[in-house]
């Protein structure tokens, strides 16, 4: 297992967002996360990734317990994830900023290594011609691809993606999708929130859906998308869980 | 390395050889009115270019930095006078001694972001005047003076007010190369990454409270030496000459008038700021506002040209970034 979440819960004031969410990730497999709005997806990757430590619980990632750990501990044991919102470093180059994500990523490279790390995965998710320009400057498909580039340049074990496909265009979504295929190639394990759901279903082994905080289903994509409760969860949106449970996720 | 090739970079050396060649402009015409000038702009350049590494680099504002020169300048002055030191180890105890404040201050007030951690700088400044000013060791209200005969080690007071203009070209010389080495390192891209997004930064693996520490550190240090140097050359020290707040803020403007985060301009921004401050001070009208117009300058420059006189031709002209690091 290269990461185990057993039992974690998160309060914040009034707000339970996450109450007692376990689950076990394999090695090199990919993990989909969804959920309604408000679920308690990023703040499962945020527990994850130590920006919150959890109220109660523990992250045991590559067998060590990461639990409360910081954020830049963790990252070097081999953990990048991309954000919901980018965090673009807006005044650096586009291949700064990826030349940061190799450097103090969990091979924690020296300059000139990195920055040939830098042009290598700049290439992979096809910034190669965006790399002196600003980052500030890109538009926001190019901005979640950044993200992406820089997770991976850190080298990761296990990647957390945040959203990578929202707000894409399908020509966009496409090809971040195949991104995504050829980064489990390579072997790197990954968890993936994501609303697209045509994309999680297809690209996922396993799906954990939250809802309220609490996970409500565990399993293969088929599995989850005709599962009673998911479907209820979704209820908001019927048409939504009558495109889940039509979907033919072996393709 | 890569350091080393990074130190290829052709703007770098021609700054350092303008700097050079206006620093030996005074020796060649032999004219202490002109070195006077120029010492209090070299002054400036350390000032402002070792903030630049905090303010510019790590995007925290300090707006006591001043407080790193005084204390500098104490410890210089009480160990010369007190010890017999020579001004050698006095200039380094009195960097070190900043440096290892700043160290103490780092662990406790770089957990704050923002105008938080602004607000705090300023009460520290406030704070060490007022306990210097008890402290008796270092004279008090009433401060330490050196004795004239000090300066017979150094060829007496006329050859060492050359002799300390020479030292201070050094020290501004080599403060514009360790703004670049820093900058162009991989510790200077985490403390430009901790600037643009300090949350993003830690995410990629950042070290921040380390790399911030650190930064804080070596933008006390050569504040802490120049401070030992300037109060040899004044002969004196008391507690409202050595923690002038407006001082402070003096040295903000002087990196945001010329760019901050760049190399070139705390050096240009120094020069810049002395010359009108100059000016303004000969001037009838201006001589008693010329703090207001200070004021007026960093708003008008945070307003309209935020990225400063280098940042804004940076930018505007992408083929002399070259030659503008």
């Amino acid at each position: 297992m290269i990461l185990q979440v057993n039992n974690v819960s998160k309060r914040f004031g009034g707000l339970q967002a996450l109450s007692g969410v376990s689950f076990e990730l394999p090695e090199g497999q990919i993990m989909g996360l969804i959920g309604p709005n408000g679920a308690g997806k990023t703040t499962t990757f945020n527990v994850i990734n130590g920006v919150y430590p959890p109220d109660t619980g523990t992250v045991v990632f590559k067998g060590s317990d990461i639990t409360g750990a910081k954020t830049y501990e963790i990252a070097r044991q081999g953990l990048a994830r991309t954000h919901q919102i980018v965090k673009p470093l807006n005044e650096l180059t586009v291949r700064e900023n990826v030349i940061v994500g190799a450097c103090f990523g969990r091979q924690n490279l020296p300059l000139g290594q990195a920055t040939d790390v830098a042009n290598e995965v700049m290439e992979f998710v096809g910034l190669g011609k965006r790399a002196d320009q600003l980052a500030g400057s890109l538009n926001v498909g190019q901005k979640k691809r950044l993200e992406m580039a820089r997770a991976l340049a850190a080298r990761p074990y296990l990647l957390l993606l945040d959203e990578v496909l929202a707000g894409l265009n399908p020509s966009e979504i496409t090809r971040m999708t195949e991104i995504v295929h050829k980064i489990r190639e390579q072997g790197i394990s990954i968890i993936m929130i994501e609303h697209v759901m045509q994309a999680v279903m297809s690209v996922s082994d396993f799906v954990l859906v939250l809802d309220f905080g609490k996970p409500i289903a565990y399993g293969t994509p088929t599995e989850v998308a005709n599962d009673p409760k998911v479907i209820e969860a979704y209820l908001g949106d019927p048409k939504l869980a009558e495109q889940l449970s039509s979907h033919d996720p072996v393709s | 390395m890569s350091m080393l090739k990074n130190l290829r970079n052709p703007g770098l050396w021609l700054w350092m050889a303008i700097v050079l060649a206006v620093g030996l402009w005074p020796v060649i015409t032999q004219r202490a009115s002109t070195r006077e000038e120029i010492f209090t702009v070299l002054l400036s350049v350390v000032l402002a270019s070792s903030l630049n590494i905090l303010l510019g680099y790590t995007g925290y504002v300090s707006f006591g930095h001043i407080v790193f020169f005084g204390l500098g300048g104490y410890v210089g002055l009480f160990l010369i006078t007190a010890y017999g030191w020579s001004l050698w180890p006095a200039m380094l105890a009195g960097g070190i001694s900043s440096a290892f404040l700043a160290l103490l201050l780092g662990q406790a007030i770089l957990r704050l972001r923002g105008a938080y951690f602004a607000l705090a700088t300023i009460g520290i400044n406030e704070a060490m005047r007022a306990f210097i000013n008890n402290f008796e060791p270092f004279g008090g209200p009433t401060g330490i003076s050196l004795n004239f005969s000090v300066y017979n080690d150094y060829g007496g007071a006329a050859n060492a007010l050359w002799m300390l203009y020479g030292v201070m070209l050094a020290l501004a010389l080599l403060n514009i190369l360790l703004s670049y080495v820093v900058k162009s390192s991989k510790f200077g891209l985490g403390l430009l990454a901790i600037r643009e997004d300090e949350d993003a930064a830690e995410v990629m693996g950042v070290v921040t409270p380390r790399a911030k520490t650190w930064a804080y550190v070596l933008s006390a240090f050569l504040p802490g030496v120049v401070g030992v140097l300037f109060f040899f050359k004044n002969g004196n020290i008391e507690p409202p000459q050595a923690f002038r707040l407006h001082m402070s803020i003096e040295m903000l403007v002087m990196v945001m008038l010329g760019g901050y985060g760049t190399i070139l301009g705390p050096v240009l921004g120094a020069a810049g700021y002395q010359r009108l401050r100059g000016l303004l001070l000969t001037s009838d009208l201006f001589k008693n506002i010329q703090l207001t117009v200070a004021g007026v300058l960093l708003l008008v420059i945070i307003l309209f040209i935020p990225a400063g006189f280098v940042g804004w031709l940076r930018n505007r002209f992408p083929k002399l970034r070259r030659f503008l690091p």
